[in-house]
C-alpha cells in the first residue's frame, strides 16, 4: 500500500514557506511567517488588510524579495530558482492584468506564449478554458467590453492556462457576483480532487475562508492560527452569544453579579462564549428581561477564532473599510 | 503541468508575442498612428520652407536645399517620437496592471526586454518608411539599394532609442516624468544630434556637446547611407559612427535587462 517508502495517504507539501519577514521600508509587514502546503490543498490566507497577506502573496508569486527567509514552491527555491518556480505556479491578481485593447482570446494568447506554449495544443487549451469559464461565445470581444465578472473569469483562465500545479490567487472572489463565486469554489473544489491543483488564496471574506480546506490567519503580519476552519472554531468550545442593549455597560456589569458570567465587550456588543450556551440564554433572558435589543445563539465563526486570538474584531482596524463592516456584522441578529 | 516547452520557444515565443501586443495596440490606436507622424510632417514642410532661403550648406552637402538636409534629421525624429510613445506604455501597463502577470511569467528578462524594444523598433521603422514614401514622392532621390540601407539604419537607431526609452521608463511611477525628462533630455538629444543643422561653424563648447551626443552617430550613419557616400567631410566616419550607435543599443538593451530582473517593490504600481 505505501508507496515509494512512504505514506501514500499523506500527500506532499508543495509550498514551504520558512520563516518569511517582509519590510517596507521602515514599516514591518510581514514577521517570520511559516507554514506549508499540501499538495492538492486549498490554503487560505485570512486576514484583515494590513494583515499581510497581500505581501506573502507577492512574495510567493515571485513579484517582491523577502527581506529575509526562504519559500520552496514544488520544491525550488523561490529566490534561486525563480524560473521553475514561476513555471509552476499560475497567478490570478487581484488587480486586473489583463489588456483591453486585445480580446479574450487574443489575451490568453498571449499568455499561453509567454509560457513557451503554442500552436494547436495551445489553441486547445484556450478553448477549453474559455468553455469551463463559460465566456467560449465572447471569445472575441475586447476585453474592456466585458463586465467586471466577465474579466475576473478570463483572469482566471489566465492563470490556468499552462496547467500549472499551484495557483496562486489574491482576494479571488472580489467582484464576483454570488453565482460566480459559487462557481470559483466549485472550480477550485474540481481542481483540486480531480487533477490534484494546489490553490493557496487570500481573502478577507469569513464565509469564504470557511470553503479552505486549511486557513492561516495573519494579523498585523504575524500568523496567529492555523489549523482546518473547523478545528478553529472548536478552540472556542461551544457557544457564542451576542447581546445587543442600548446601555451595554451596565449589563455587563449586571450579568457579572447576577450569573457570575464575563461578557466581554467589543464595539458595543456583549459577546460570551460558553459551552452550553442555550441554558445561559434562558438565564439571560429572565434576569435582564426587557433590557435587551437583541441575543443571539450561535455556533463559534471563524470571526470569533480572530477575535479570541488577538483580542480585537476582524475590522476594527480598518477605519476605511466600515462600510463592509456593517456588511458584515448584519449576520448577528435576532 | 505541460511539457516544458524547447529553449528556444521560451526565449523566442515571449519576444515574438511582446512584439506583435505592440504593433497590434498601435493600430487599434488611430490617434497614436495619426500623431506619432504628423508632427515630424508638420516640422519637416515648416522648417523645410523657413530656412530654404537662409540655409548656407557646409561644403560637404553643396546644393543641398535645406528641406534634403533636414529629412534625415526629420527620420529620426520619428524614430525618437515611436521609440518615446512605445515604451510610455510600460508606465501604463504597470499602472493597468498587464505587466505584473508578464513579470512573474517564466519569461527570462532579456526576452521580456528584447520583446518590448522589438515592438517598439517595428513601429519606428513602419513609420519611417511612410514618411520615406511621402519624402520619395515629394522629389527626396531615393534607389532601391540605399532605401534597403536607410531600413537597417531605422532599424539599428530604432533599437538603440527605444532601448533608452525602455531603460527611463521601467522604473517611472508617471506619464508625466518622462514627459520631463523628453523635454530636458531626449529633445535637445536630438537637437544636437546634427538633424537640424550641421555641425561646421558652430561655437566649439556647442561642437563638443554635439561630439558627445550619442545620437550624432545615429545621424551620421544615417547621412552617409542615405547620401550613399563613404565619408562626409564634418561628421564622423561611417565606421565610427556604426559602432557608437551600435554599443549604444548593446549598452540599453543590457542596462535594461539588468534593471528588469531586480525585483523590487517599485514594480508594483
Amino acid at each position: 500500500m505505501a508507496q515509494q517508502g512512504g505514506d501514500s495517504s499523506i500527500p506532499p507539501n508543495v509550498v514551504e514557506v520558512d520563516g518569511l519577514t517582509h519590510r517596507y521600508g521602515e514599516r514591518l509587514a510581514l514577521t517570520n511567517l511559516s507554514f506549508s502546503v499540501r499538495k492538492g490543498e486549498i490554503f487560505g490566507l485570512l486576514g484583515p488588510n494590513g494583515g499581510g497577506k497581500t505581501t506573502t502573496f507577492r512574495i510567493l508569486s515571485t513579484l517582491i524579495r523577502p527581506t529575509s527567509g526562504t519559500a520552496r514552491i514544488t520544491g525550488f527555491d523561490l529566490i534561486t530558482q525563480a524560473h521553475d518556480v514561476r513555471r509552476s505556479i499560475g497567478v490570478v491578481f487581484q488587480a486586473p492584468s489583463l489588456d483591453k485593447k486585445l480580446t479574450a482570446y487574443e489575451n490568453l494568447m498571449h499568455q499561453g506564449h509567454l509560457y513557451g506554449m503554442s500552436g494547436k495544443a495551445l489553441k486547445d487549451r484556450i478553448l477549453h478554458l474559455l468553455n469551463r469559464v463559460k465566456l467560449a461565445d465572447r471569445a472575441n470581444e475586447y476585453v474592456e467590453r466585458f463586465s467586471g465578472g466577465m474579466r475576473r473569469r478570463v483572469e482566471l483562465a489566465k492563470g490556468l492556462l499552462h496547467n500549472p500545479q499551484i495557483l496562486i490567487l489574491d482576494e479571488p472572489s472580489t467582484g464576483l457576483d454570488p453565482g460566480a463565486r459559487h462557481d470559483l469554489w466549485h472550480y477550485l473544489g474540481q481542481l483540486s480532487r480531480e487533477d490534484g491543483v494546489t490553490s493557496l488564496l487570500t481573502t478577507h471574506y469569513m464565509e469564504e475562508a470557511a470553503h479552505c480546506h486549511r486557513l492561516a490567519i495573519l494579523n498585523k503580519g504575524e500568523l496567529v492560527a492555523l489549523d482546518t476552519p473547523d478545528n478553529l472554531r472548536a478552540i472556542i468550545g461551544g457557544d457564542v452569544i451576542t447581546i445587543q442593549a442600548s446601555e451595554p455597560e451596565k449589563l455587563q456589569a449586571e450579568i457579572r453579579e447576577k450569573l457570575n458570567v464575563d461578557a466581554r465587550l467589543m464595539n458595543g456588543v456583549l459577546r460570551i462564549e460558553q459551552a452550553a450556551g442555550h441554558e445561559l440564554v434562558s438565564r439571560l433572558g429572565s434576569a435582564l428581561a426587557g433590557r435587551m435589543e437583541s441575543m443571539t445563539l450561535s455556533k463559534p465563526t471563524l470571526e470569533d477564532v480572530f477575535i479570541r486570538k488577538t483580542g480585537h474584531t476582524f475590522w476594527a482596524e480598518t477605519a476605511d473599510d466600515t462600510a463592509q463592516n456593517g456588511a458584515k456584522r448584519e449576520k448577528v441578529r435576532p | 503541468m505541460s511539457a516544458k516547452p524547447s529553449a528556444v520557444n521560451s526565449f523566442l515565443l515571449p519576444i515574438f508575442t511582446l512584439a506583435q501586443r505592440e504593433l497590434v495596440r498601435f493600430f487599434r490606436q488611430r490617434n497614436r498612428v495619426v500623431g506619432a507622424l504628423a508632427q515630424p510632417l508638420i516640422f519637416w514642410v515648416l522648417f523645410g520652407a523657413a530656412f530654404t532661403e537662409t540655409f548656407k550648406p557646409p561644403p560637404a552637402f553643396e546644393g543641398m536645399s535645406y528641406r534634403e538636409y533636414f529629412f534625415p534629421g526629420t527620420i529620426v525624429m520619428i524614430l525618437l517620437f515611436t521609440a518615446i510613445f512605445s515604451t510610455i506604455s510600460i508606465i501604463e501597463d504597470r499602472r493597468e496592471g498587464f505587466l505584473q502577470s508578464v513579470l512573474v511569467a517564466p519569461v527570462s528578462r532579456l526576452s521580456m526586454v528584447l520583446g518590448k524594444i522589438l515592438g517598439g523598433t517595428l513601429l519606428a521603422v513602419l513609420q519611417g518608411l511612410l514618411f520615406l514614401f511621402i519624402g520619395w514622392l515629394s522629389g527626396i532621390p531615393l534607389s532601391p539599394g540605399v532605401l534597403l540601407a536607410v531600413i537597417g539604419m531605422m532599424f539599428l537607431i530604432g533599437f538603440a532609442l527605444t532601448g533608452l526609452g525602455f531603460l527611463i521608463a521601467w522604473r517611472m511611477d508617471s506619464t508625466q516624468g518622462f514627459h520631463a525628462i523628453m523635454s530636458v533630455f531626449l529633445l535637445p538629444m536630438w537637437l544636437l544630434s546634427g538633424a537640424l543643422f550641421p555641425a561646421d561653424g558652430v561655437p566649439s563648447w556647442l561642437g563638443w556637446i554635439m561630439r558627445l551626443d550619442p545620437l550624432t552617430y545615429g545621424m551620421s550613419a544615417f547621412r552617409h547611407v542615405m547620401y550613399s557616400r563613404e565619408s562626409i567631410p564634418g561628421l564622423p566616419s561611417l565606421g565610427l559612427s556604426l559602432a557608437i550607435t551600435a554599443a549604444f543599443a548593446v549598452i540599453t538593451v543590457g542596462a535594461s535587462t539588468l534593471m528588469a530582473g531586480t525585483r523590487s517593490t517599485g514594480d508594483l504600481h
